[in-house]
This record gives structure tokens, C-alpha cells and sequence, in this order.
């Protein structure tokens, strides 16, 4: 149908929605094609004297007994479709999805991270759906498939791609000025290439964390630019060191960004927020490992 | 009837036309301080299109920023006000009252025999809650953290963290919902109180069957969205944790709460308008509607399930599975009806003698519209498919096939069908069928395309898009300029007409229900004499 099937759950909402359509279409020719016939058939100077007929008991008795029927199947075909997507296979491969204004990021049983999905292809994959702010809404178009992602009630869904490739991950649900930013790719591979990929992924994270790609797989970038632009929260670009005015309990302050500050902002980002900035980035406390914090604190440094 | 003639004023029944007897004031203040139904009915028909066009001011330029991707006239924040105050604008101020307000308020009192509503003091009083709610509303754009960016929905925890100004968007929509409520109570006692002698149940013209089952839904179901709307501006103000799960709420309550009233006043929103078209339909027709108690009961039966199907908004929300399987079924269920009807309208034009002119055309633009509105939304219900459209542009486009080419077609249609009635005079009937040709392909070229786009993945309240949906977006502004070039057309016959149109006869279309034998415009208090029913509203024999 329209961008490409690409999980098992996808062509069973497809043929789910050609049941209906077909029937759709039908009833709509027909409507129109009588009301059309009708009124050039009846047309006043064709027809001058009209039949009154007030009704008739046997069509209103047909007309409500077929669409009946009618909507009864297509509840059913679209009931028997979510009953397989709401019955999760119990070896489904758990990846654990947290989605924050404005990132996603997925992690995998074994703890390695990634702002992209890697999935294997023909295996069931559950994401347990996890939100730090507000309501958000996964969704892959090409598979077909969306939950709310909402705080404080984890929501799951699963699919099995069958199909190789990279597909949009898409937010649905309305979160805030960069909603439409987002986005995610879910990238489909065979069993061996994720393998590999995953191999790659843990040395990376064991190795020296690197600020840079920090700042891009935590979704800091959703917000702050690194070449001045005002996004939402202030720019990374010449941070460090730079003088401002902040907002502390209420009252403001001036401040130097230096190391401190810039850990703190960090984990409680709340305690300063530089003035003419709303107050909503999430703490990062828990997420960021000391290692990485001073990973981040040393690229913006650089960041001029 | 001691309330109606509590308001007598001045000689009984002087038969000069409303728009020239005022009653007991002269001047502005004979417009600001009437009680008369029709008089009010024109304060709000004034107020509701300027706000109206307001709306499609907003639509017009959310279509322009679509037309590429990135900014192209606005930055983001900015569109996400729009797309607020346009879902605000059109569903509280434009969708809701103008059928029942403008139409309910001139037509149904005439429609059934009487002088005027149950309570006119307090139908005024309702046109000043919605002008006061109005009023808020346009604050709330100008003060504390610039206008709301939350969508018409309002969904916690967003609308409870954003620094823009919610609360008084929300107090605004609390104070129309008031104004909704007063109305939908003075007309079921309007219609429970003051039938003309003989004007039985069955009798009654089928617009005002449904605005009998609409005022029902106004009366139950607005006062939940009162009290949601409340609880919202509690939590901004107190913290107080309902809907905020940092503080122990549950934001999934807030969409029950929410769509127990917005769900049915979908019904609020179109059932006035299938009461219009099913005037329409038969005087065009030139015979009697057919199955007059299979539409007149399906009124009730759509008001009534359709207070049962919220949860058909929540199907992705984490509700649970049975809740789902359950509000999927009842949604089925009210396709029935709505089907009923549709089949109805078509039937009563066999054997007609059809005269095709502008109110015929919206309304048969209007079946057409509606149809596609009403099987787009059996997609919807599906449940499975409904995972995969959600939150797109398919919904987009589907509400905008009901409400747009539903209830305010309908509207269209009513406003030519009535507007001899309203004003004495007549438009020019060429450049009505002209707008409404352009209007129905333009409105096709646009919300076809969104649902297209939809199907393909295009959610809904996005600043900005994907390069696979250039195609569709570029389609959809073509025609959203094209549906906008009817309207303006239409709107403005209707303005010359005012001032130039032929002088209109009591019934230039040939109606036969009561409206049609008092005069052009009707006087002040409708009739000479309460009339005496003997026979069907729709009696062409």
C-alpha cells in the first residue's frame, strides 16, 4: 500500500484496510451515482409533478440491517489485526526506548545505547516505552505501529521487521516547539550485521566516552546549536566561560559558565536557568556516568 | 407560556419586520439588549463569521508555512500557536454555535409555532458568554506568556508545563462552554413548553428533532469539560498533582475527561447541521421527506451512542486492550445511523420534482462530503488500522470531511436556504452556484490529499516534514487557495445581496413548514396568532 510494508503486522493492517476501503468505495459510488441520477432524472422541468412516498418499511429494515452486518466485519478484521499487536512474544528482544523533549534514545538488554534503533531482521523486538517529560507517541509508518510514550505508565509495543532497510521513527503525540524534529531511524539489518554492530557499539562505549557524539546520541543538540543559533535552550557555541544573567529561586544572578556550572546545569538544570530561556530541560542524573559528564563539560570547552 | 408573554413589548403582533422593530429600545442598544430569537440569531451570525474568518486567516497561512519544508513565513513556536488557536477558533467558536446559535435561534422557535424561546433573557445572556469567551480568548493571545501552544486539546502534562498563557485559553473555553450549555437548556424547554397547538412530536420539522437531541448532549456533557478545563487551571495554579504523574496524577485521565465531552459534541457539532440539510432536502425535492421517524429517531440514537465512543481517540494512549475492543464496537455501532440518514436523503429524491439551486447544491455537496467524513472514520475505527493512522494527517483530513464539509456546508447550505427568510432580500443564485462549485473542488483538492499524506505517514501538528511528503503539502496549499477563492466569492454575494438583491418572497422556495407563510423578513413576534397544526411538517400533497 503506501510506504512500503516492511513487518509482519503491516500487511495485515494493510489488508485490514483494503477490506474497508473496498466497501467504502462502494457505498460511495453508490450514494453519489443515485443522488446524481436522481436529481437529473427528477429534474423539475423533466419531472413536474412529484410522487410523494413517505416510506417504506422493508428498505429502512435492509438499510440498517446490511451496514450492520457491514460494520460488524470490518470490527472484527481490525479487532483480530490489534490482537496480534497487542500479544507480545514472549522471546522478543526487550530494547528499552526513553523519549525526552526532543530525542529519542534506545537501550538494549546488555546497556549499550544508541539514538538509533538497530534491529535484526525476522525477530520479534519488544520497546518498553519510557517518557522524562511529557507525552510523546512512537511511530514507524513502514511498520505500521505506535504507542503513547507517557510518564509515569510504561507502554509497550513490539514488531518483527521483515524486511532489510532504514525507516523514519516519527513522534505523534504533540510535545513542544521541536515536535516535528523528533525523529529517529529504525535501521533493519540480518542477524550477523547486528551482531556486529552491536560488537561495535559496546567497545565504543568502552572505550573513552567522546563529548561530541554525546551531545548528539543524548538529544542535547535538539535543543542547544552549536553554531549560535537559539534552538530552545542557550547555544553551546563560545559557552564556556561566557558571562550571563540566571535565574536563581526567582531572583537573578550573574554568573560565570565555568566547569561548575556547567556540571550542574547538567544535573539540575532547573537551579539556574539563564534568564529569557523557559525552564524544562530534564536532569540528567542517573543518565550521564561521571565519565561521561566530564566528557561533555571537556567538548564544550572546545566549542568556540 | 407565561415566560413568552412576560416579553411583549409594545403592540402585540405589529407585523413590521424584526429588523426594523426592535422592541423596547432604539437604536445599537436594540440590538445589544433584545430579547427577540431573531435578533439574537443575527448578533451571533455577525460575531460567529468574524471570528470565523479569523480562523481561516489561520488556516490559510498554516498552509502557506507547509508549503515548504523549514520556515517559510513563521518559526515554529508561532505555527504552533496557530494550529492552537485555529483548532480553538473553529471548534468553540465557529463549529459549535453556528448551527444551533444562529440557525436554532432564528428558525426553531418559528419552526414549531411560537413567539420566541423558552427563557430570551437568558438566550442573551448566552450571547454574552460567548462574546465574553470570545474576548478571553483573544487576551490570552496578548498577555502572560503569549498564546497558548498546546493544541485545542490542552493534553496534560504539556499544557501544564508550558510557559504559555493555557489558563486563560482554557478560561476562556470554560466560559463558552456556558454559554453552549444555557443554550442547549432554552431549547429543550422551548421545545418541551411551547409547541403550537396540534405541533405533536411526529410533527415536528426534523431540524428540530435534531437540535432537541443536540441540546440534550450540550446540557449533559459540557459541564464535564467545565470541570476538566477547571482541574487544569487548579494545577497550574496550586499544584495540585491530577493530571501531572510527577505529582502523582494521571494524564491518561485527563484524555477521558477530555473527549467524554469532546467526543459527543462532535455530535453537537453536526447533528444541526443533518437537521438543515433534512429541511432542505424535501422542499427541493418538492415532496415529502422519506422515513421521517427513521431520521427523526436517528438523531437521538447518534446522541445517545455517541456519548458511549471517547475512548476511540485513546486507542494508542496505553488504555487498555478490553476498553479498546469495547469503544471500537459502540464506534461502529454509530455509523449506523449516521448511514440511516444519509440513505434517507437520498431516497426522498426519487420521483421528486427537483429544482437545483445554491441551498440544494451545498446540501448535495454537503451528502457527498459527509459520506466520505463518515467512511473515513469507519477506518478509524478499525482498530488495527486505527494503530497506523493515529495522529496523522488521515485524522486531519477526516475531521476536516465532517466538520468542514459536513457541519459547515451544511451551514453554507442553511444560510442560502434561510437568508430570503432572514433578510427580505435575495443573492444572485449564479455566483452562489459558481462559489459552491469552487469550493467543493478546492475543499477535495486539500482534505483528499491529507488523507493521502496521512496514509503515508504524516503526523499531525508538525512544523515541519519529511522530503516524502513535499508532493502532498504542495497539493494541499494549491488547494486550501482554491477552496479560499469560493469562499470569498460566496461571502461576498451574500454582502451585496444585503444591499442590492431582489426583494425575496415569503416562500421563494416553496417550503411548507411554518417559517415559509409569515412573511420576509418575519415580524417582530412571528405570528398574527399562534397558528393550529393539523398535518406533518413535510406535507406536499
Amino acid at each position: 500500500m503506501f510506504s512500503g510494508a516492511a513487518s509482519t503486522i503491516a500487511t495485515k493492517v494493510d489488508s485490514a484496510f483494503l477490506f474497508i476501503l473496498a466497501i467504502c468505495v462502494v457505498m460511495l459510488l453508490l450514494i453519489t451515482f443515485l443522488m446524481v441520477y436522481f436529481v437529473i432524472k427528477y429534474r423539475r422541468d423533466k419531472n413536474p409533478t412529484p410522487t410523494n412516498i413517505e416510506g417504506n418499511f422493508l428498505l429502512e429494515v435492509v438499510w440498517t440491517v446490511v451496514p450492520t452486518l457491514l460494520v460488524i466485519a470490518m470490527f472484527y478484521y481490525g479487532w483480530i489485526g490489534y490482537r496480534e499487536m497487542e500479544t507480545i512474544p514472549e522471546d522478543a528482544m526487550a530494547v528499552k526506548v526513553t523519549a525526552q523533549m526532543w530525542s529519542w534514545s534506545f537501550e538494549y538488554d546488555n546497556g549499550t545505547r544508541s539514538d538509533e534503533l538497530a534491529v535484526p531482521i525476522n525477530k520479534p523486538v519488544k520497546l518498553e516505552l519510557f517518557s522524562r517529560d511529557v507525552l510523546h507517541s512512537l511511530y514507524v509508518p513502514a511498520f505500521r505501529i505506535k504507542k503513547d510514550v507517557v510518564p509515569g505508565i510504561p507502554t509497550s509495543l513490539w514488531f518483527t521487521a521483515d524486511e532489510e532497510g532504514t525507516y523514519d521513527v516519527l513522534c505523534t503525540e504533540y510535545c513542544g516547539v521541536r515536535h516535528s524534529a523528533m525523529l529517529s531511524r529504525v535501521v533493519v539489518m540480518p542477524q550477523d550485521r547486528f551482531a556486529a554492530w552491536m560488537a561495535g557499539k559496546v567497545t565504543q562505549e568502552a572505550a573513552e566516552p567522546v563529548g561530541r557524539e554525546l551531545l548528539e546520541s543524548q538529544g542535547c543538540l535538539g535543543c542547544h546549536s552549536l553554531d549560535g543559533s537559539r534552538i530552545v535552550g542557550p547555544t553551546f557555541k563560545g559557552i564556556f566561560g561566557r558571562k550571563g544573567l540566571v535565574l536563581t529561586d526567582g531572583a537573578e544572578r550573574e554568573i560565570v559558565a565555568d566547569e561548575a556550572y556547567l556540571r550542574r546545569s547538567i544535573l539540575k538544570p532547573n537551579a539556574d536557568v539563564v534568564v529569557g530561556y523557559p525552564p524544562i530541560m530534564p536532569s540528567q542524573e542517573g543518565i550521564l556516568s561521571d565519565a561521561q559528564i566530564d566528557a561533555i563539560v571537556e567538548h564544550l570547552k572546545t566549542v568556540k | 407560556m407565561s415566560d413568552t408573554s412576560s416579553v411583549a413589548y409594545g403592540s402585540h403582533a405589529s407585523g413590521r419586520s424584526y429588523l426594523v422593530e426592535g422592541g423596547r429600545y432604539s437604536g445599537i442598544l436594540s440590538w445589544l439588549l433584545t430579547t427577540d430569537h431573531k435578533r439574537i440569531a443575527i448578533l451571533y451570525l455577525i460575531s460567529v463569521l468574524a471570528l470565523y474568518f479569523v480562523g481561516i486567516t489561520l488556516g490559510v497561512l498554516m498552509r502557506l508555512e507547509l508549503l515548504t519544508p523549514g520556515e517559510t513565513i513563521v518559526k515554529a513556536q508561532t505555527y504552533n500557536a496557530m494550529f492552537t488557536l485555529h483548532g480553538v477558533i473553529m471548534i468553540f467558536l465557529f463549529v459549535i454555535p453556528a448551527v444551533p446559535a444562529i440557525f436554532g435561534n432564528f428558525c426553531l422557535p418559528i419552526l414549531i409555532g411560537a413567539k420566541d424561546v423558552a427563557f430570551p433573557r437568558i438566550n442573551l445572556m448566552s450571547w454574552y458568554l460567548y462574546i465574553g469567551g470570545a474576548m478571553i480568548a483573544v487576551i490570552a493571545l496578548f498577555t502572560g506568556g503569549g498564546p497558548p501552544d498546546t493544541g485545542w486539546t490542552f493534553y496534560a502534562p504539556y499544557s501544564l508545563r508550558t510557559g504559555t498563557n493555557v489558563t486563560l485559553g482554557v478560561f476562556a473555553a470554560f466560559v463558552l462552554g456556558f454559554s453552549s450549555i444555557l443554550t442547549g437548556l432554552n431549547f429543550v424547554t422551548t421545545i418541551h413548553r411551547l409547541r403550537a397547538p396540534g405541533m405533536t412530536w411526529n410533527r415536528m420539522p426534523l431540524f428540530v428533532w435534531a437540535t432537541y437531541a443536540t441540546a440534550w448532549v450540550q446540557v449533559l456533557a459540557t459541564p464535564i469539560i467545565g470541570i476538566t478545563l477547571l482541574l487544569v487551571i487548579l494545577e497550574r495554579f496550586f499544584g495540585v498533582g491530577i493530571f501531572d504523574p510527577t505529582k502523582g496524577g494521571d494524564p491518561i485521565l485527563f484524555q477521558h475527561l477530555f473527549w467524554i465531552y469532546s467526543h459527543p459534541a462532535v455530535y453537537i457539532m453536526i447533528l444541526p447541521g443533518m437537521g438543515v440539510i433534512t429541511e432542505i432536502i424535501p422542499v427541493f425535492a418538492r415532496r415529502t421527506i422519506f422515513g421521517y421517524k427513521a431520521i427523526a429517531y436517528s438523531s437521538v440514537a447518534i446522541a445517545a451512542l455517541g456519548s458511549l465512543v471517547w475512548g476511540h481517540h485513546m486507542f494508542v494512549s496505553g488504555q487498555s486492550y478490553t476498553a479498546n475492543v469495547i469503544f471500537s464496537f459502540i464506534t461502529f455501532l454509530v455509523a449506523i445511523p449516521s448511514a440511516i440518514k444519509v440513505f434517507n436523503w437520498v431516497a426522498t429524491l426519487y420521483k421528486g420534482s427537483i429544482l437545483i439551486a445554491p441551498p440544494f447544491l451545498f446540501a448535495l455537496a454537503f451528502i457527498f462530503l459527509f459520506s466520505i467524513g463518515g467512511l473515513t472514520g469507519l477506518m478509524q475505527g478499525a482498530l488495527s488500522v486505527n494503530v497506523h493512522i493515529h495522529d496523522t494527517y488521515f485524522v486531519v483530513g477526516h475531521f476536516h470531511y465532517v466538520m468542514f464539509g459536513g457541519t459547515a456546508f451544511a451551514f453554507f447550505a442553511g444560510l442560502h436556504y434561510w437568508y430570503p427568510k432572514m433578510f427580505g432580500r435575495m443573492y444572485s443564485q449564479r455566483t452562489a452556484t459558481l462559489a459552491c462549485t469552487i469550493m467543493f473542488i478546492g475543499f477535495n483538492v486539500f482534505y483528499f490529499t491529507m488523507l493521502v499524506l496521512g496514509l503515508q505517514g504524516m503526523p499531525r501538528r508538525y512544523y515541519d516534514f519529511l522530503p516524502q511528503f513535499q508532493m502532498g503539502h504542495t497539493i494541499a496549499t494549491v488547494g486550501s487557495w482554491i477552496l479560499v477563492t469560493g469562499l470569498i466569492i460566496m461571502f461576498a454575494n451574500l454582502l451585496m445581496g444585503l444591499r442590492k438583491g431582489e426583494r425575496a418572497a415569503a416562500d421563494p422556495w416553496g417550503g411548507k413548514t411554518l417559517e415559509w407563510q409569515i412573511p420576509s423578513p418575519p415580524p417582530h413576534e412571528n405570528f398574527e396568532e399562534i397558528p393550529v397544526i393539523d398535518r406533518g411538517a413535510y406535507d406536499y400533497d
